[in-house]
């Protein structure tokens, strides 16, 4: 059977007895949770009590950089934390290539996250004793055929009027970097500043992370609804219990809409955006590629044990999480043309996921206009594991201090009810 | 002045169909089809999101514009007779774009096929506008058959290489008893503004605008290409000639 789909066996159960009393966690069940989460608060402090509802790296960021700074912290997740879009994703941190028309107002927040990331990797690995497979050969965007070619050389030129440091390499310069590679392969674009992290590891790190700054998870908690009190938030309700806070945090991904509480118009214009994926072994003594790979139709991302990822569809399908036959067949042919090495390798997992896809795939980040107390950090689609840093900054210290950063001042809700306006 | 579209007694003001696919995201899509003026979309119907969880495109155009579910990703015509009944099911329209796939390196309609599938949704019930290959004789058999509208391509899906056959395309204009909307090929304004000079009655694109580096600002384009080109074609150009002709008249100059 497959390791990755025995989900129970992924979770860092053991790093949680370290602190047990901090960690309430009941798996759903029939009859719905058993322990009460209300905890007494044992700091005294002028910070907020804050709640946030969802535990992917998201929450998890957010919640621990507030337990840091001395806030009580409560995590809500309806499930055991980071099994969503967190759990899936592949984990590049890809600014440059992935920057395409029509979304340039992204490309600052997403480089700014970039940028983050070694010194958040660092942070977090001092936090949490856990490494998260921070790696940085650089990603390599291969070209197949006369058409990609043509196709490549158009968005090349585009990343390029943006600033991006993007190389251009031949057939022959491409193979040099990545042997393995179809022969083929007509040209490349090399981004050296795109790299990868592990995010299962990332998620497991901010677990502890939270945790050992004192933070409380609540897994198998679904939070119903927000409890509000003449436009103000005053806490959550779960299960019929009202659980009280000063600020709450809206991270539940592509859930975020399953809120109860808010008018619609204030609801998150975010939707779940369905990915298959897959996973191969490579041998890590002699893995296949060391570059994050993007070839037509599929990405390569190979871990530095020899896993190597395999994603992935893009599909508007609500919430069918099913594999699909077609879905599979299409990685694995896209992955194959690529690098047809790769046929000899075992299939360690497969599996779907949700992004959080917002209207214009950007973040919802911030306040709610009309709703004290609420702050939105939702719709990171594609993006979540890149803009975990930056997101984490400035809400947190939105929490804090009630400033919007500048770096997230165009990612408010209030873009879209502008829209709404204007179009009325 | 007053020129509709009529497609099985409904009347447009656009002559552009546009596509649903492969946008950059929802708000770069929703800002195209405000520029496009067009009031007909066609959408994937297995590849649509018909949840209805709130923000699924169907969610977000819903009122705003006339549904045209298409068969694309179809290859037989069990799979695409099923799917339009999906589609009628799940969209309450009878319309229906017919798309049935014969090939995936060129993604030509497999014609026999067609017919078959056309005369059997046609029968049921269905307002049939399906997507063929730029052939008079094919197009003038799905007319036979009842089809509403025939949707030849000028190019292969996807391709941009604008129409192929001028010739060929301006033949089926002229001989065809239901409208022409040309389907698949374009690639720029003025590939649009040919279709309509050559007679076509509407035109059908998606990426050409969706994946243009700025698609708000082209399918500004393509409301405006297919705009002139209907008003050229409705005012009537000059026979071509072999020799220049001065515009100004060459008599009665000052000095002569």
């Amino acid at each position: 059977m497959n390791p990755g789909i025995i989900r129970g066996a992924v979770r860092p159960c053991g790093r949680l007895r370290s602190h047990p009393s901090n960690l309430i966690r009941v798996m759903p069940a029939k009859g719905g949770p058993k322990i009460s989460a209300t905890s007494t608060p044992t700091r005294a402090s002028s910070r907020p009590h804050v709640i946030v509802i969802g535990g992917g790296v998201i929450g998890l960021s957010i919640g621990w950089r507030l337990a840091a700074s001395g806030c009580r912290v409560d995590l809500y997740d309806k499930g055991p934390v980071g099994m969503g879009a967190s759990h899936a994703a592949a984990g590049m941190l890809a600014a440059g290539v992935e920057a395409e028309p029509g979304e340039q107002p992204l490309l600052p927040l997403c480089r700014e996250s970039q940028a983050l990331w070694p010194g958040f990797a660092a942070e977090l690995k001092a936090a949490s004793g856990r490494p998260v497979g921070l790696r940085r050969e650089g990603t390599l965007v291969v070209a197949l055929t006369r058409d990609d070619v043509a196709l490549l050389r158009t968005n090349y030129e585009f990343q390029r009027k943006l600033g991006l440091d993007l190389h251009w390499l031949n057939g022959a310069e491409a193979k040099e970097r990545e042997p393995h590679l179809n022969p083929r392969a007509a040209a490349a674009v090399f981004s050296p500043a795109d790299g990868q992290v592990d995010n299962r590891a990332v998620t497991a790190a901010l677990v502890d992370a939270f945790v050992a700054s004192g933070g409380t998870i609540h897994e198998g908690f679904a939070v119903d609804a927000l409890e509000l009190d003449g436009g103000r938030v005053r806490g959550v309700v779960v299960n019929g219990e009202v659980r009280r806070a000063d600020m709450v945090v809206l991270a539940a991904g592509a859930w975020s809409r399953r809120i109860g509480g808010l008018p619609p118009e204030l609801l998150p214009p975010v939707r779940p955006v369905k990915g298959q994926m897959l996973s191969l072994r490579m041998d890590p003594a002699a893995p296949l590629a060391s570059h994050v790979i993007w070839a037509p139709k599929c990405y390569l991302v190979p871990r530095a044990d020899g896993t190597l990822i395999v994603g992935a569809t893009t599909e508007e399908k609500g919430w069918n999480a099913d594999l699909t036959a077609g879905g599979v067949l299409a990685l694995l042919e896209a992955a194959w043309r690529a690098i047809p090495g790769i046929e000899e390798l075992p299939i360690a997992e497969m599996w779907t996921g949700f992004r959080p896809g917002s209207r214009d795939d950007a973040p919802v980040l911030g306040p709610v206009p009309g709703v004290d107390g609420l702050v939105l950090a939702t719709g990171h689609h594609r993006n979540g594991i890149l803009l975990t840093p930056v997101t984490a900054d400035c809400v947190a210290d939105f929490v804090l201090t009630g400033r919007i950063d500048p770096r997230i001042a165009g990612f408010g809700l209030d873009r879209f009810l502008k829209g709404r306006e204007a179009a009325a | 002045m007053s020129d509709l579209l009529t497609i099985a007694g409904k009347s447009f003001a656009s002559r552009l169909f546009l596509g649903s696919a492969g946008y950059p995201n929802q708000q770069v899509f929703l800002d195209a089809l405000a520029a496009s003026g067009a009031e007909i979309l066609t959408v994937s119907i297995r590849r649509a999101d018909l949840t209805g969880h709130g923000e699924g495109l169907l969610d977000l155009v819903a009122g705003k514009v006339w549904l045209l579910p298409n068969t694309a990703g179809c290859a037989t015509v069990k799979d695409a007779v099923l799917t339009a009944q999906l589609a009628r099911e799940a969209l309450d329209t009878d319309w229906v774009k017919l798309e049935l796939i014969g090939d995936r390196e060129t993604l030509y309609p497999d014609v026999e096929q067609l017919l078959r599938a056309a005369d059997q949704l046609v029968r049921d019930g269905f307002t049939v506008l399906p997507y063929c290959t730029d052939d008079p004789v094919v197009c003038q058999r799905l007319a036979d058959v009842g089809c509403a509208a025939v949707m030849p391509l000028g190019s292969p899906i996807g391709t941009g290489l604008g129409i192929l056959n001028p010739y060929n395309i301006e033949t089926i204009c002229a001989r065809s008893p239901v409208p022409v909307v040309l389907d698949a090929g374009i690639g720029t304004a003025s590939d649009a503004a040919l279709a309509m000079e050559l007679g076509c009655d509407a035109v059908l694109l998606n990426t050409a605008v969706s994946r243009s580096t700025d698609p708000v600002r082209m399918a500004a384009a393509m409301k405006a290409g297919v705009e002139g080109g209907r008003l050229a074609r409705l005012a009537g150009r000059i026979p071509k000639r072999t020799r220049a002709e001065a515009s100004s008249p060459e008599l009665g100059l000052i000095g002569t």
